[in-house]
């Protein structure tokens, strides 16, 4: 029985948490979330020099070999400092390739997504709500696929997508290939830009190693969303309480007020709790597969909700410049938004653990 | 990450249910005895096997083993599973931590042993008409007059007085002292002329609370704990007993399979309400806070086995439980549908039924008890997240 970080992984987080509050202080985050590129080349290099494009990537590859665990503690990490970058597509393209890759597509793709060279990510969802792997329709007929794949993480910078076909498989299509085409989407989030991808007979290479790769690399994904909207609500109490105990009115600080008090207590205790739940999932991810799927949607529907009614109370507590473009609030509040739909509804994993405990 | 048991951990666990399985229930003339007297008699066999009072010293009745928090939840779960007797919970394990860290030899002696096992029953005295949150303003005094304390004033909601033998009681003792410094903290048996037990009916039906008024009540001047003065931190380290002890997230599981089993039995539409999407979308959501608060426990718990600090969660797991409780009364009642049109069965309730009559009001009850909800943010936000203190809370404690 030992249900808490070790050292190493205590250290991980520090290391992550001290680059990005020395390169990503709020000017240059407001910076980088006003700017036109999608992936600000020196931050996500100095990530890259942490080892964010490896961490799961089994060490014959170049990677540190780790568990999902470490790759959810990095991503708690990057939410708790709303990292921009191209992390979470780029982590899970090397989770989808070390599960379901050949000798041949590790050898070829892994250590390039560790180094850095080659920027990955994954193409998950289709129109109409469609990011469960059974509902994609991407077609792959002789070496080639065929299809719409909707909200890609930074796809039009990526060199490797690693696409969802029909039947809930996945495969690897170069976005230089003929037959590839990109479109930005004007998104919520700036720190994660989001483009659409329309395939046409575009060549591609299956990942065949593993069956049901889709379904995992997915539950993978929900275990690192819920790490991240988990950092993101937790940094957000962070501000409202620094705030609450800075800001003065009627000759006080704010924070004497019961009224701000106990909403931020409130705040707390709905996020603090959730800590152990998406450990709990990215461990399951690790180590208890049959409860794999139940976990991953738990986490990913639960903390979500909650890093969105943090942000929303955040946001009143910092009162009108909460409200404010020049303000952090609103890029922390765009970060829940975005972590709360993407990968599905809270309302859609809900109905999968009802589903899956047997409801 | 490991949420398996070691090997040595695992072999313990055999050897408590080996001794269950012999021990609990009682068998043959044993189990004719009166209920007080079984739990009694198990609980010194359970004693002797170092599976409870593991924290008392052998000379006051204790087992005296190290302090292991993974044998200490090893012995929790297997004896709820059978429902054997454990430990007594608050407020009766508070009154024995003080007694084990305030009281005079002679108290441990004569105190420790009969209220290890449940013998002896004791209740609470602290809570008064005019002093609820507010604790440290209570008005109930007692005098020293030759060798006796002389009681004289009145206790409110004070569990289990009309069987207790025993009361611990804070009382000011100093009028003129700051209000935290004039208290005290006294022992007086129940059983005598100027006390007088009256039941307070609760919302449910049950009376499970009492009044007790003193009218120069008396006990020896001995039975004190501590010094005069030094009630209000002897009553601060129990209370913090109190807090943890209602937060138990392996019984908000329970509570939630139950749950989930009215939903299996219950309609909605004409068909089983769990198949109803409205349903199954609010017990995920539920499931979200249980599986939460569940591997919060672990993760507690792995705190104490490395001795680190609790932290702010620590603070927060009477909150996260009743809040809990709240959700799944709501949807208890929902799910329960006509029957929320009759009267809760309270101790009229047949066994193994969960009443869910009861819980819809029992979990308000518990919200209150041992510090309200609103309490507990002021605690979680002051210690917790570091939030000024009240006005009014500063000014009382000057």
């Amino acid at each position: 029985m030992d249900f808490g970080l070790s050292e190493e992984q205590l250290l991980l987080q520090q290391t992550i948490d001290r680059f990005l509050e020395a390169e990503c202080p709020s000017t240059r985050l407001h910076e980088i979330f006003d700017g036109d590129e999608a992936v600000d080349g020196s931050l996500w290099r100095g990530m890259i020099e942490l080892g964010l494009g490896g961490l799961t990537i089994p060490e014959p590859y170049g990677g540190a070999g780790l568990g999902l665990i470490d790759l959810a503690l990095a991503s708690e990490t990057l939410g708790r400092r709303a990292a921009p970058g191209p992390f979470l597509g780029h982590a899970l393209a090397g989770v989808a390739i070390a599960l379901g890759g050949n000798e041949e597509q590790r050898e070829r793709w892994l250590p390039s997504l560790a180094t850095g060279r080659c920027l990955a990510t994954v193409a998950l969802a289709e129109a109409g709500g469609r990011w469960d792997p059974a509902r994609w329709q991407a077609r792959v007929q002789g070496g080639r696929v065929t299809g719409g794949k909707a909200w890609v993480p930074c796809a039009h910078a990526a060199d490797l997508l690693v696409v969802g076909v029909e039947g809930g498989g996945l495969a690897l299509v170069e976005r230089t290939a003929a037959g590839v085409e990109i479109a930005a989407v004007d998104g919520v989030d700036r720190t994660r830009r989001l483009d659409d991808v329309t395939l046409e007979n575009a060549p591609c290479d299956v990942l065949e190693r593993s069956r049901d790769v889709g379904g995992r690399v997915r539950d993978a994904g929900l275990c690192l969303v819920a790490a991240d909207a988990f950092g993101g609500a937790t940094r957000c109490i962070e501000m409202a309480v620094d705030h609450a105990n800075t800001r003065e009115q009627f000759g006080v600080t704010i924070g004497h007020f019961q009224a701000i008090k106990h909403r931020l207590a409130t705040m707390s205790v709905e996020v603090e709790p959730s800590r152990a739940l998406f450990w709990y999932a990215a461990h399951a991810w690790d180590a208890v597969p049959e409860d794999r799927q139940r976990a991953a949607s738990l986490a990913k529907a639960h903390i979500t909700d909650r890093f969105m009614q943090t942000a929303r109370d955040a946001v009143e507590i910092h009162g009108g410049m909460g409200f404010t473009w020049e303000g952090d609030m609103q890029i922390w509040l765009k970060r829940a938004m975005f972590d709360r739909m993407f990968l599905g509804s809270p309302a859609a994993h809900r109905e999968r653990v009802a589903r899956v405990s047997g409801w | 990450m490991d949420l398996g048991f070691s090997e040595e951990h695992e072999a313990f666990r055999e050897e408590v249910r080996r001794f269950l399985a012999d021990g609990w229930p009682l068998k043959g003339e044993e189990a004719n005895l009166k209920r007080r007297a079984q739990a009694a008699l198990f609980r010194k066999r359970a004693i002797e096997r170092g599976y409870l009072a593991r924290a008392i010293p052998k000379a006051y009745g204790g087992s005296e083993r190290p302090s292991d928090p993974l044998r200490a939840t090893i012995i929790a779960s297997e004896f709820a599973r059978v429902h054997a007797p454990r430990d007594p919970g608050a407020p009766i394990s508070q009154l024995i931590a003080t007694l084990a860290s305030h009281g005079t030899e002679q108290q441990k002696k004569k105190f420790l042993p009969p209220t290890i096992t449940g013998e002896m029953v004791w209740c609470q005295g602290y809570s008064e008409p005019g002093a609820g949150s507010d604790l440290a303003s209570l008005r109930t005094k007692a005098e020293l007059v030759g060798d006796e304390w002389v009681i004289n004033g009145q206790k409110i909601w004070t569990t289990a007085a009309g069987v207790a033998h025993m009361i611990y009681l804070l009382c000011r003792t100093d009028p003129d002292a700051p209000k935290h410094k004039g208290m005290s903290y006294l022992l007086v048996d129940l059983n005598q002329p100027g006390i007088e037990v009256r039941p307070l009916k609760e919302m449910n039906g049950d009376a499970h609370f009492n009044e007790v008024f003193f009218d120069d009540a008396r006990t020896p001047a001995d039975y004190i704990v501590g010094r005069p003065g030094e009630g209000w931190i002897v009553s601060r380290s129990t209370l913090a007993h109190e807090r943890n002890a209602v937060g138990a997230s392996v019984a908000v599981r329970v509570q939630f399979e139950r749950l989930v089993e009215l939903a299996r039995t219950s309609e909605r539409n004409g068909r089983p309400a769990i198949e109803d999407p409205i349903i199954r979308d609010r017990l995920a959501e539920l499931d979200g806070y249980v599986t939460s608060h569940e591997y919060s426990g672990y993760r507690q718990l792995t705190m104490d086995v490395r001795g680190e600090k609790r932290g702010a969660i620590g603070m927060m797991n009477k909150l996260v439980s009743t809040e809990i409780g709240h959700r799944v009364a709501k949807l208890a009642f929902d799910l329960a549908g006509e029957a929320g049109l009759r009267a809760p069965l309270g101790d009229r309730k047949p066994k193994g039924d969960p009443d869910w009559m009861t819980q819809y009001m029992m979990s308000l009850g518990l919200s209150i008890a041992g510090g309200t909800s609103d309490i507990q943010r002021n605690i979680i936000g002051e210690r917790g997240l570091g939030l000024p203190r009240d006005f009014v809370a500063q000014k009382g404690a000057r």
